[in-house]
């Protein structure tokens, strides 16, 4: 049973190429059906291209956790935190830009009866300084908190409830009013994402436009350092961490590379959703969100990279389809989309393609079964 | 190359391991050397793979030595570095990695100077790799199977695949943990057959096993433990043939 589901969990080219075609496609149509065909019959509304933009963002985080699940085999219950650190920081840009640039007093200002903001949004009106604080803070941060972790050698379960504990001691944090994050309001009201007004069409459009092409980046530069012998050491540290160390491996500093490396990624899907929402608050922070990157990745499927784009674009896609008509159905069926994928498919919808390796029977003896070999090949 | 025969490729000393209360070896010393496939038997809790753990760093001793290759002090370093000084450990349930390839298994285990994950990615293409893998996989009998994933493979296999992992690292001590436990005989012949062709000048095999007739087919000396210290050196034949040895093992 356990050797089968590792075997399910292999990326299949043909799937990745398939998903990197749809999401170069979706980046192409998009500003041209959004921009000058918007009124056609194929047209995107602002409001739909929108949404695609979101669930790009979601698929980035999906593709964050799935590098330290899926392939490492560490289960991270606490990606929230990094994406709300990435959006955090987007949000104070925006708003210090807006009030350095056009004079526009952010809320958190006039709720606190401060004069100025304090020390720790100084400089953020500089777009390559808050870019430079997205991928370090959170990187750093990852860096700190792995090291001790894996150091210490904390795996499994341990690990996820910490990255939970840790998730949920940064919501506490954001829900006070005196550290300056905006509390439990958090911060929205932004005025502009780079110089372009947030709430214009063509902002819109190519905000959703650059999340696509983004995430169409990020998916391909993994795929590819998945494929290179940095992923076989993580795929064999998720299978036999044991072996792999008494073969002389010390599996800190890979475990540590990917952790650090998802934990960025996770920034920058964050940093790419707040602009969009137009609105960060700590329920961003909340559990809810970090189980539900990680249901996105069990149900694509763990350890292919497709699995977790396609899993994180069905339910989300999903979600905004209910949530329009019955918001409070949601957390009943996303429960029940979880149990039946853990019951009937232990690596999500990856395991579909693979009932010809899951019927083959174990080959006895020390007979080479031909038809074993050609499913391997196949995967 | 006779010479070699008679050198200490292991040496442990004195040693004596304990958890919590529990002393799960008193004091025990002994000796592996090039050249000879040494078998260690011994009933239950005997301590057979605590001295594993100790060997390959997992367990910390409370007090002895253990030197390898006459001076490298083992219990300094840390899993990996022993590993990489000459340490190979087979474990008793077939570890592999299941969604790589066979190839891919062996290639992992391959270790090139200088020895770091850095330089092993840099010189992931190194001609050497090639030929040394198609060796192993002749060697271990799964050159057919190279490409299948190891997730497919049968339990015997899987042992094997094991083993030429270890094969590949060129190891100065080879230990195998139970190698043909839960194997058919056809698999436990085959596997005998193996380990007797690990047998090198410059290499010392240490058998842990149940199975008295596996060690008696393959090892060229044993080592009979109770509760932790040796009662017993020597050839298989004798031991069967000693009176301590019959009472603690054999007699029951």
């Amino acid at each position: 049973m356990a050797a089968n589901d590792a075997v399910g969990r292999v990326e299949r080219p043909g799937l990745f190429r398939a998903v990197a075609a749809a999401m170069a496609a979706i980046a192409v149509a998009l500003p041209i059906l959004g921009g000058p065909m918007a009124d056609g019959p194929a047209g995107i509304s602002p409001y739909f291209a929108n949404i695609i933009g979101q669930i790009a963002t979601f698929a980035l985080l999906a593709i964050a956790v799935d590098l330290i699940w899926g392939y490492a085999g560490i289960l991270s219950l606490g990606h929230g935190l990094f994406f709300a650190f990435g959006g955090y920081l987007v949000a104070m840009h925006m708003l210090k830009a807006g009030y350095v640039y056009d004079g526009v007093t952010p809320d958190v200002m006039t709720f606190m009866g401060w004069t100025e903001l304090p020390v720790h949004w100084f400089g953020l009106e500089f777009f390559p300084y808050a870019l430079i604080l997205i991928f370090a803070l959170p990187g750093l941060l990852a860096f700190a908190y792995g090291y001790f972790s894996f150091r210490s050698r904390v795996a499994g379960v341990y690990f996820a409830i910490i990255t939970q504990a840790l998730t949920y001691v940064a919501m506490l944090l954001m829900f006070r009013n005196d550290t300056g994050f905006g509390g439990n309001n958090g911060m929205t009201g932004f005025t502009k994402v780079l110089g372009f007004d947030v709430g214009a069409d063509s902002t819109i459009v190519g905000l959703a436009t650059a999340s696509v092409v983004i995430t169409l980046g990020i998916y391909l530069g993994c795929g590819r350092l998945m494929r290179s012998p940095f992923g076989r050491i993580l795929i064999a540290i998720r299978d036999e961490e044991d072996r792999l160390r008494f073969l002389g491996y010390d599996t800190l500093w890979p475990k540590l590379a990917v952790w650090t490396l998802s934990a960025m990624i996770a920034a920058i899907a964050g940093a790419l959703y707040v602009p969009q929402v137009g609105i960060i608050n700590p329920k961003l922070l909340s559990p809810e969100l970090s189980i539900e990157i990680a249901v996105w990745v069990a149900l694509g499927g763990r350890g292919a990279l497709a699995g977790a784009v396609i899993g994180a674009v069905l339910i989300s896609a999903l979600k905004f389809w209910l949530t329009g008509f019955a918001p409070d159905l949601w957390p009943f069926i996303l429960a029940g989309v979880v149990l039946l994928i853990v019951i009937t498919l232990p690596n999500g919808l990856l395991d579909l393609r693979l009932p010809r390796l899951r019927a083959a029977p174990a080959p006895a003896g020390g007979a080479a079964s031909g038809a074993a070999a050609e499913v391997g090949q196949g995967g | 190359m006779a010479e070699m025969g008679q050198q200490q490729a292991i040496q442990v000393d004195g040693l004596r391991v304990s958890f919590g209360d529990f002393v799960a070896i008193p004091g025990l010393s002994f000796i592996a050397r090039y050249g000879e496939i040494h078998g260690v038997i011994g009933p239950n809790g005997a301590g057979k793979t605590t001295l594993l753990d100790v060997i390959t760093g997992k367990t910390r001793p409370k007090a002895g030595k253990v030197l390898l290759d006459g001076g490298v002090d083992l219990l300094r370093l840390s899993e990996p570095e022993i590993a990489l000084a000459g340490v190979g450990r087979k474990f008793q349930k077939p570890s592999v990695f299941d969604a790589l390839t066979v190839r891919e298994n062996l290639e992992l285990a391959l270790r090139l100077e200088p020895r770091s994950i850095r330089a092993e990615i840099l010189n992931w293409a190194d001609s050497r790799r090639a030929s040394r893998i198609a060796e192993v996989l002749n060697e271990i009998g799964l050159g057919d199977a190279a490409d299948r994933l190891a997730g497919t493979l049968a339990h015997g296999q899987k042992q094997w695949l094991e083993i030429g992992m270890l094969l590949m690292q060129r190891p100065k001590l080879l230990m195998l943990d139970e190698p043909v436990a839960g194997m058919t005989e056809q698999e436990t012949a085959h596997t005998a057959d193996l380990v007797r062709r690990l047998k090198a000048p410059d290499r010392a095999v240490l058998v842990i096993e149940h199975d008295m007739a596996f060690v008696e087919e393959i090892a060229d000396r044993v080592t009979v433990l109770h509760e932790g210290a040796p009662i017993f050196e020597g050839r298989m034949a004798d031991a069967r043939a000693n009176a301590r040895v019959r009472e603690v093992y054999l007699g029951r």
